[in-house]
């Protein structure tokens, strides 16, 4: 009887093109955060003032944030991440009653989980962006598309910053998947286990 | 695959439903709505939320947008800081008596308690907030306004915020020159120690760290209203608002 032995070999997660622009982005979106809590929290922008500078780093750096996103574009490997963010299986359905009972569940590349964040941070960045052109160009729109730009920006950065702060946490506790993303490899026991479905795809190199 | 086993048909997630576009376009639908529909919805969650804040004793609802709080807002690159003893308000252009008071000269001056909602053109509402100080129309007595006369151009000692009212509104009761605010000395964030408080008027309208006041012959528009802001800001029925008035 032969034994053969598990297959360890490291699985390519991500290419160095996307590691790069999930870093780019993290920078760009982490100094809007900050300056946007300096600008926002009445404490914090009270200890530091410098305001024109910080709106200044603020709007700059948003409209910035998306450059590395646009620019992976032309890379194939992001292409395809992007279409598995996308695509929902009949595998997702049901992952996050499963996930809160702590069940196993099934998942491919990206979990469910993933691909709402991924989702839900994209079109939040893209509203936050809409909003916040119109309050860095006051003249272009009307005081009550202002008001409500206002009223949009405000609760978008609360819900946005409490996204962010979700995925920060989660990758906070899985040392293996922050190092798929520094290193671009993962061992396949890990993929195994979070990500089967993907594991038993045919890996090519 | 090795052929060990046939893929399940959703054996990875390159298939399936665009599950993932559709939440970008509902966030995005989400977002416009909330652009065209912001500014009456506010105003209907700011009074709830105000009143969940007043309630509130760790305070962490205040920072929620229109949560009842006042919102910081500097035109300055830092928040300018006077001792109450260094403080100088000069009074003067067309006026007989140019004058320069301290902060112990306007204190021994007739004294006035408003108390009114704080109305910001950006939507929030501060209840019933008491501002205390001497009447404008007080100081313009005291200088004694020269024919000619049509309007009052405000400084600060930020060097960057002014503010103007004419004459007429001025010399209502309700326009005062603020040492108190809440029965306590202004904070520095709050623009003090002395203020402008135009009660029925935007809170723009509302000069902090006053320094100056000077009596002339024309409307010289000031910080915001050179950024689009109505120069005569009324609470309610001006910049295209419809609040209550305060």
């Amino acid at each position: 009887m032969v034994t053969i032995p598990p297959d360890d070999t490291p699985l390519r997660r991500f290419t160095p093109a996307e590691r790069w622009i999930h870093r780019g982005t993290a920078a760009l979106l982490g100094t809007t955060m900050i300056t946007a809590a300096f600008l926002y929290l009445p404490g914090l922008g009270e200890i530091l003032g410098r305001r024109a500078l910080l709106v200044t780093v603020h709007e700059w750096s948003g409209v910035l944030a998306l450059i590395p996103v646009l620019a992976g574009l032309l890379s194939r490997a992001f292409r395809a991440d992007l279409a598995r963010l996308n695509r929902f299986g009949p595998h997702d359905r049901g992952w996050l009653r499963a996930t809160l009972r702590r069940l196993p569940r099934p998942a491919g590349k990206f979990n469910t989980g993933q691909k709402m964040y991924a989702a839900l941070a994209a079109g939040a960045v893209l509203v936050m962006t809409g909003t916040g052109l119109i309050l860095w160009f006051p003249h272009l729109t009307p005081l009550v598309t202002r008001i409500g730009a206002t009223f949009v920006h405000d609760w978008g950065a609360l819900l946005l910053g409490a996204l962010v702060a979700g995925h920060i946490w989660i990758a906070s506790n899985d040392p293996e998947a922050r190092a798929g993303l520094r290193t671009g490899f993962v061992s396949r026991s890990w993929a195994r286990h979070h990500h089967a479905l993907w594991e038993r795809e045919d890996h090519d190199g | 695959m090795a052929g060990m086993s046939a893929p399940e048909p959703d054996s990875d997630d390159r298939g399936g439903r665009p599950v993932g576009r559709r939440i970008v376009l509902g966030v995005l639908a989400l977002g416009a709505a909330g652009v065209a529909l912001g500014a009456r919805v506010q105003d209907a969650t700011d009074g709830a939320l105000a009143a969940v804040a007043a309630n509130d004793p760790t305070g962490l609802t205040g920072l929620l947008p229109g949560g009842g709080g006042f919102r910081f807002y500097s035109v300055a690159d830092a928040i300018p800081h006077r001792f109450p003893g260094d403080y100088r308000l000069t009074v003067d252009g067309l006026v007989e008596r140019p004058a320069t008071y301290t902060m112990d000269q306007l204190a021994g001056m007739p004294r006035t308690r408003l108390v009114r909602d704080v109305q910001c053109v950006t939507g929030w509402r501060v209840p019933q907030t008491a501002f205390t100080g001497v009447l404008l129309s007080d100081l313009l007595a005291a200088a004694g306004v020269r024919p000619g006369a049509t309007a009052l151009r405000f400084t600060c000692f930020d060097g960057v915020y002014t503010e103007s009212l004419t004459l007429e509104q001025a010399l209502r009761p309700d326009m005062l020159v603020a040492d108190r605010m809440r029965d306590e000395a202004i904070t520095d964030a709050h623009g003090g120690p002395v203020r402008l408080y135009a009660a029925p008027m935007y809170f723009y309208k509302s000069a902090k760290w006053l320094s100056g006041i000077t009596v002339t012959d024309h409307v010289t528009p000031g910080y915001w209203e050179e950024r689009g802001y109505d120069i005569d800001g009324w609470v309610g029925s001006s910049n295209g608002r419809g609040d209550d008035p305060t």
